[in-house]
């Protein structure tokens, strides 16, 4: 192993010299492989040690202890993983990537639409399948998310890709998978401009705000019932949301607003409803799990909203929620989310300092995403007959001493590794040698 | 000399009753009134501390002539009896802008240059500004504070940082100004908030306002000295207004702190108007010297009926409702001498019921009055005229029912230089009671209460009882009531007299419109005499949440102590040759690291069985923005004269997160706005001590620089200030230490030299005293400022951010920079895109001493892990990772001889590990500083039960208040603003 490193390594080395951009998507698997050795977590709450996985045609085909499952073909190429450990693609719930490349550069930035309402726009085709920032997700195993429109009241359609394609109809892997909302805010800020008290009151438009809303989901199921003679694009594209053929994503945080989202969407027939953020969701757990809801949670590397919470307040909201049967993924909202969305593992592990097991964390980024967003036929776990989107740590991938990937795979692909920036390492790592 | 003339014209063209005796009058005789007026049979407050009973008040021409007991009145005396009615010398309110209209916002856009010239350089220095040009009589204000018991205020414009010159004025409604002005120059104002007038941009900063000031006064000096050969009216001015009383507005004790700091470097004693808030620390307020001036806004309760709204309220605003109240008492009983003032309340009616509560919370009604009257007259120097009734002192004085401080009691009149302002009629006769009349056949009978001040009546008739209105003034009484009639909607109408207030005489109309005459004779009644005793001050009243340090959530009601402590078989990681030791106890004593060894033992130790657990050093961050009010001062390119230290935040709850990281030494850096921006505060996270006693003892000196994106100002809109690319950024620096070098030259020479701070700084720098952790990011400025450092004979001591460190690592290492960086942060803008998760490790490879720094409240939390990714990206040693964030910004910042690594002799500031530092399954158990445990996980879990309770107490308290009857307010969610390199002071 070590040896191929080191020829990956000058084979690499001569690429650079060829071409300065992005890595070229891995080829479809040819030849079947096997995995062997590692402690393989299943994403599912299993562990197996010393194990073996066998992928052809881009799946897994066999999955066992190595003493108990033998390999009945010869024609494939063996993988010694011995201590090392193979995890499930980590899946990014709520994300960004590819809709913007560098933050502070406007014309780099397809993140939002202008309008309130826009339920028609949708990332899917804004998707850089090129990005540098998405390339640099594959070292960390983080190799699937969604891609989430932001801003305005719906912001849009999302879909799901993966990380190592030419272009977004290569990336993609459910197109158009459901519709995001932000909830109105309960709280609001005063103008200071206009001499208003700027602090955080509540706010007075809340009821105002949620009956726009309803009104705008009541036009839209009328439309969807009638000849639909004049096309409206925005009503067109909620018609989903009342066939059960997409999923309702509404972004909020307070109990309040919780509660009141749920109960609109309930009302409104939508029967796939997650809670993004949540950042209170666990104060309603209860509630939560009584109505099926799932909940994408806010970064967990967020500081307690109010100066009163615990510090510790942000890492144990998935344990809160776990613990009571509440399906959970992990969202990396925020701030620099793009680059950071690398960190999603880190995010998981944390949650185990306050509370989860190592296993029920990483579920918070495999299965569980994947439930969520309604990819768990293909994606999410390690298991016979799933795309083989996996790949190999040197140690606990959770934790960022260990999470070292010296190989990933996406359907049975053998992706690079290499990105913009460990090209730019090993470059000026080799210029001081000199 | 433009204002005396000002002054002149205003007083020429007033026009008045009380003619001056110079003034021709167009209109009469001049009719001259040297009459005597006493007021007799009254109790007498001449002063705070001197009450008399049954006396005698005796004025003339609006002076007091005499008071006492046995003053003989001469033949020329008008008498007015007061039996049972109590005088007090009128309050007098000395931060008011009566009569001052609220200047208007002017211009727009930021502008860096002076809109004036013949004045300071400064837009927002105006102490030639003078109060009377645009003082205006304000009748209608007068009288709504005559009701509060006001004589004399002291007014100002309330605009700029200095705002120029105030007036005393007496509040006599009959009266022109030139009899009203007091006094026409009374105080010189100052405060931190900007004109809103000038639009120009410096200061934008608190701290930027605090080293305009000292820049000021150094200037004012200079120009004094005679050494500036051009015109300043500004500085003129300020030199002219300095024996004036200086009142700083600083609005809470946090800047009342700051703005004693400011007096005390020019041996100014301000004056200062607080906040309301000073309880939190007395001893400080008390060091201070300072009297205040204080305003008594209470916060009213917040409306906590909606569970969920009310969950949102924090503890330190719940408290500050609770707690505001005994600020008054608090600073009377640690001897803080104060004024109080209608300042800053958002109706001025509150002022009562305000000053009631305070009383309520314990303030002796002596010091009350004190605070009311003799207080400001002292400070105003007008003893002699105000605030007490003795001989000579103007007639200002409350005529009242009784004890001034009682709610019961009413004010009836307010005199003013012996005019009288009428609030209630104190003549007016008490027609309480019950009273029999009949009307066609039917007889009634009528209850009347509250007569002297909101009339009420109620009406029989046959057992019934009819819907009644009452109005009374004046000996008259008007009555309307509904006949007994149910169906029909009719009224009966009667308008009355009392003579003698037993009987009430006069007519009733019909329905009809016929009209009767109406007799109601009032029944006898034993009436039992009410003793107004003084309401007992209950202990339910003075019962006040506890003050914790600082006054939040997790602030320490009693500060944690320095403990001797013996750790027992943990890793020790001590960063030094000795490395990681397993099975390993630490000693810690005095504040120090005693011993680290195998099967220590101490006495009187707290031993702590640390079994499977790690030791590090405490989380030293390099580049922080917690735990400091302002971050930039972006007004100007350069900032050298701006410190954080100025403007640290002891109440951060940050600063508790972060201890709770592991994190026990930060820099809070000056941010990014400017290529030369502000000095450092180098602090150790002592949650609970105030603010001054955060920074280290003889603390290195440092200074932010900057470059690239932010200081070229690439994402605004308008390209107004020098530089808008990096060439202009070398330029800056080229520029500032050439004249810095000049300057250095001059004052090294002996010759006289105008004292400029930010030169001073600079050639601090130049004479290597003063280091420079300057924000980079991409090589190419990198290089340059080495370059320009190198020019002029000295280093740059850290690069900050340096995200391309890695491509220059070379000649950093030659020059001698370290780099401290983010461990994986990139594509946030431009100049990072080649920012890589690598750059640490080849820095660090390269030779470079490497830190690791958060930029980020949050990531502060975890600043460990975040080391820990340079033993993913790069392959750094799990011991050398650990140095990114304790040792090696130790040495960054010159604080490795005390912080950084364990070793016996140095500070006990370590961190107790559940797990493995670098793992992120690890939570700090303990961060002790100098042996004083600031966390404990432990404790923590208790002070969150604690907080829980005393919220729902105070949630209680509330909804009593509510339930009272008393007005509430709508909840407010306190937030923290994250700051960061980008930050700007908010509404300056």
């Amino acid at each position: 192993m070590k040896n191929l490193k080191k020829i990956n390594i000058v084979l690499f080395l001569l690429c650079i010299t060829l071409s300065f951009a992005q890595q070229t998507p891995a080829p479809k698997q040819v030849k079947d492989f096997a995995i062997v050795g590692a402690t393989a977590h299943l994403g599912n709450g299993t562990i197996i040690e010393n194990s073996i996985i066998v992928v052809s045609n881009g799946k897994i085909t066999t999955i066992g202890p190595a003493d108990s499952t033998p390999l009945t073909r010869q024609a494939m190429d063996i993988i010694d993983a011995k201590g090392k450990h193979v995890y499930p693609g980590f899946i990014v719930s709520n994300g960004t990537l590819g809709l913007v490349e560098v933050d502070a550069v406007k014309a780099s930035n397809d993140l939002s639409e202008m309008g309130t309402y826009n339920p028609h726009i949708r990332s899917i085709i804004a998707y850089n399948a090129e990005s540098k920032v998405v390339e640099s997700m594959r070292p960390n195993g983080v190799l699937l998310g969604q891609v989430v429109p932001r801003g305005g009241r719906i912001a849009g359609t999302s879909s799901i890709v993966q990380y190592d394609a030419w272009n977004w109809e290569d990336a993609a892997i459910k197109t158009d998978d459901g519709i995001h909302i932000n909830w109105p805010n309960s709280f609001s800020r005063g103008r200071w401009w206009l001499g208003e008290d700027p602090s955080l009151k509540p706010n007075k438009n809340y009821v105002k705000q949620v009956k726009e809303l309803k009104d705008y989901f009541n036009e839209a199921k009328s439309y969807n019932k009638g000849d639909k003679k004049n096309v409206n694009l925005p009503f067109e594209a909620m018609s989903g949301l009342f066939d059960g053929s997409k999923h309702l994503y509404i972004n909020a945080d307070d109990e309040k607003s919780i509660t009141d989202a749920v109960n609109f969407a309930k009302s409104n027939g939508v029967s796939k409803i997650t809670i993004v953020g949540g950042y209170q969701a666990g104060n309603i757990a209860d509630f939560l799990k009584q109505h099926n809801i799932s909940v994408m949670l806010q970064r967990i590397h967020t500081r307690p909203e109010l100066e009163d919470h615990d510090y510790d307040y942000t890492f144990k909201q998935a344990k809160r929620l776990v613990d009571t049967g509440v399906l959970v993924s992990l969202e990396p909202s925020g701030q620099m989310e793009r680059m950071n969305s690398r960190n999603l593992p880190f995010y998981a592990g944390t949650t185990v300092a306050y509370g989860l097991t190592k296993e029920q964390a990483l579920q918070l980024i495999t299965l569980n995403a994947a439930k969520i967003m309604g990819i768990d036929d293909k994606y999410g776990t390690l298991e016979v007959g799933k795309s083989a989107t996996l790949f190999i740590s040197e140690g606990d991938a959770l934790d960022m001493r260990t999470n070292i990937v010296s190989k990933a795979f996406i359907d049975g692909r053998d992706i690079n590794l290499e990105t913009h920036q460990t090209e730019l390492w090993k470059r000026y790592s080799e210029k001081y040698k000199e | 000399m433009i204002k005396v003339h000002l002054r002149l014209l205003i007083l020429m063209c007033s026009f008045s009753l009380f003619a001056q005796d110079y003034f021709p009058s167009n209109t009469g005789v001049i009719a001259n009134n040297s009459n005597y007026t006493a007021f007799i049979n009254a109790t007498i407050h001449v002063s705070p501390t001197e009450i008399i009973n049954n006396a005698t008040l005796l004025i003339k021409e609006g002076k007091v002539v005499s008071v006492g007991t046995s003053i003989s009145l001469p033949k020329n005396t008008t008498r007015i009896d007061l039996t049972g009615k109590t005088i007090y010398p009128s309050f007098i309110d000395m931060y008011t802008t009566f009569g001052v209209k609220k200047p208007e916002r002017g211009g727009n856009g930021p502008r860096y240059a002076a809109s004036r010239s013949g004045f300071y350089w400064n837009d927002h220095i105006m102490p030639e500004q003078d109060v009377m040009v645009s003082f205006k009589y304000d009748t209608k204000s007068a009288s709504e504070l005559h009701k509060l018991g006001f004589g004399v205020v002291n007014t100002h414009m309330p605009d700029g940082i200095v705002r120029g010159t105030g007036a005393l004025i007496a509040l006599n409604n009959d009266a022109d100004n030139a009899m009203r002005i007091v006094d026409g120059e009374t105080t010189q104002h100052f405060s931190f908030r900007k004109s809103v007038t000038s639009r120009q941009s410096y200061p934008s900063s608190i701290m930027g306002s605090m080293a305009l000031l000292r820049q000021m006064y150094n200037d004012a000096k200079w120009y004094l000295d005679g050494n500036v050969k051009t015109k300043d009216l500004s500085l003129e001015a300020l030199n002219d207004n300095k024996n004036l009383l200086q009142i700083f507005e600083a609005g809470n004790r946090a800047n009342v702190m700051r703005a004693d700091k400011v007096g005390d470097t020019y041996n100014v004693q301000y004056t200062i108007v607080g906040g309301g808030d000073e309880y939190e620390r007395l001893n400080e307020i008390k060091r201070t010297n300072a009297t205040l001036i204080l305003p008594i806004d209470f916060q009213l309760a917040y409306d906590v009926e909606n569970a969920f709204l009310a969950s949102t309220l924090s503890l330190s605003d719940m408290r500050a409702w609770h707690q505001e109240p005994h600020n008054p008492r608090l600073l009377a009983e640690n001897n803080i001498q104060f004024a109080l003032t209608t300042h800053g309340l958002k109706s001025k009616k509150s002022f009562k019921s305000n000053l009631m509560k305070a009383i309520e919370s314990g303030l002796s009604k002596q010091k009350a009055l004190e605070a009311l009257t003799t207080i400001p007259a002292n400070l105003l120097g007008k003893s002699d005229l105000l605030g007490t009734l003795k001989a000579g002192s103007y007639a200002n004085f409350l005529i009242a029912s009784g004890d001034i401080f009682n709610k019961e009691t009413k004010l009836y009149e307010n005199w003013v230089q012996g005019t009288p302002h009428v609030i209630a009629n104190m003549h007016a006769k008490d027609i309480d009671g019950d009273y029999n009349f009949k009307l066609i056949g039917n007889d009634y009978t009528l209850s009347i209460s509250g007569s002297t001040s909101k009339p009420g009546a109620k009406l029989e008739s046959n057992g019934k009882s009819l819907g009644t209105k009452i109005s009374y003034a004046n000996d008259w009484v008007n009555l309307t009531f509904k006949t007994a009639d149910s169906i029909k909607k009719e009224f009966i109408r009667v308008t009355a007299n009392t003579a003698n207030g037993n009987n009430l005489i006069g007519k009733a109309i019909l329905p009809n419109g016929n009209e009767l005459s109406f007799y109601a004779s009032k029944l006898k009644k034993e009436t039992v005499e009410k003793i107004e005793s003084d309401k007992k001050i209950n202990s339910e009243d003075m019962y006040m949440s506890p003050i914790t340090y600082p006054n939040l959530a997790y602030g320490f009601k009693e500060k944690p102590k320095s403990e001797t402590l013996l750790f027992k078989n943990a890793t020790v990681w001590t960063n030094e040759k000795d490395g990681i030791l397993e099975n390993t106890d630490l000693l810690i004593k005095n504040g120090k690291i005693s011993k680290i060894g195998k099967n220590l033992s101490a006495k009187n130790a707290k031993v702590i069985d640390a079994t499977g657990k790690h030791i590090t050093a405490g989380i030293v961050d390099e580049h922080s923005h917690i735990a400091a009010v302002s971050i930039n001062e972006g007004g100007q390119n350069s900032s050298a004269e701006v410190t954080i230290e100025d403007v640290l935040n002891d109440e951060d709850i940050d600063i508790y997160r972060n201890l709770a990281g592991g994190v026990t030494s930060i820099q809070i850096l000056h941010g990014s706005a400017n290529p030369i921006g502000g000095r450092s505060a180098i602090i150790k996270l002592k949650w609970g001590e105030s603010a001054d006693d955060l920074i280290y003892d003889n603390s290195p000196k440092f200074i932010k620089f900057a470059l690239g994106e932010n200081v070229k100002q690439s994402r605004f809109s308008r390209n107004e200030r020098f530089p808008q690319s990096r060439m202009g950024v070398e330029q800056v620096f080229m520029d500032y230490f050439s004249r810095a070098k000049a300057y250095d030259d001059i004052k090294k020479s002996g010759k006289p030299y105008r004292i400029d701070t930010e030169m001073e700084v600079l050639a601090e720098i130049l004479n290597k005293e003063r280091f420079i952790s300057c924000h980079s990011y991409v090589q190419s400025e990198i290089n340059m400022l080495m370059k320009v450092a190198e020019k002029f004979n000295f280093n740059i001591n850290t690069f900050t951010h340096i995200l391309e460190g890695y491509k220059v690592a070379d000649k950093m290492k030659n020059h001698g920079v370290g780099g401290s960086t983010f461990s994986d942060w990139w594509a946030y803008k431009y100049e990072v895109n080649d920012a890589i998760p690598y750059n640490a490790a080849i820095m660090h490879n390269a030779g470079v001493v490497v830190a690791i720094n958060s930029d980020d409240a949050e990531m502060a939390r975890r600043l460990n892990q975040e080391a820990a990714k340079s033993v993913k990206y790069g392959g750094v040693s799990e011991e050398e990772a650990l140095k990114f964030v304790t040792l090696n910004p130790a040495k960054l910042l010159h604080i490795d001889d005390r912080v950084g690594s364990l070793k016996v002799g140095k500070d006990a500031d370590v961190v107790l590990w559940s797990d493995h530092p670098l793992s992120v399954y690890a939570k700090a158990e303990k961060t002790i500083i100098e042996g004083i445990t600031y966390f404990d996980i432990e404790r923590d879990k208790q002070m969150r039960e604690a907080i829980k309770k005393e919220k729902s107490e105070l949630i209680n308290l509330m909804l009593q208040d509510k339930n009272k009857g008393l007005k509430t307010q709508p909840v407010k969610k306190k937030e923290k603003e994250l700051l960061h390199c980008d930050s700007m002071d908010q509404h300056q």
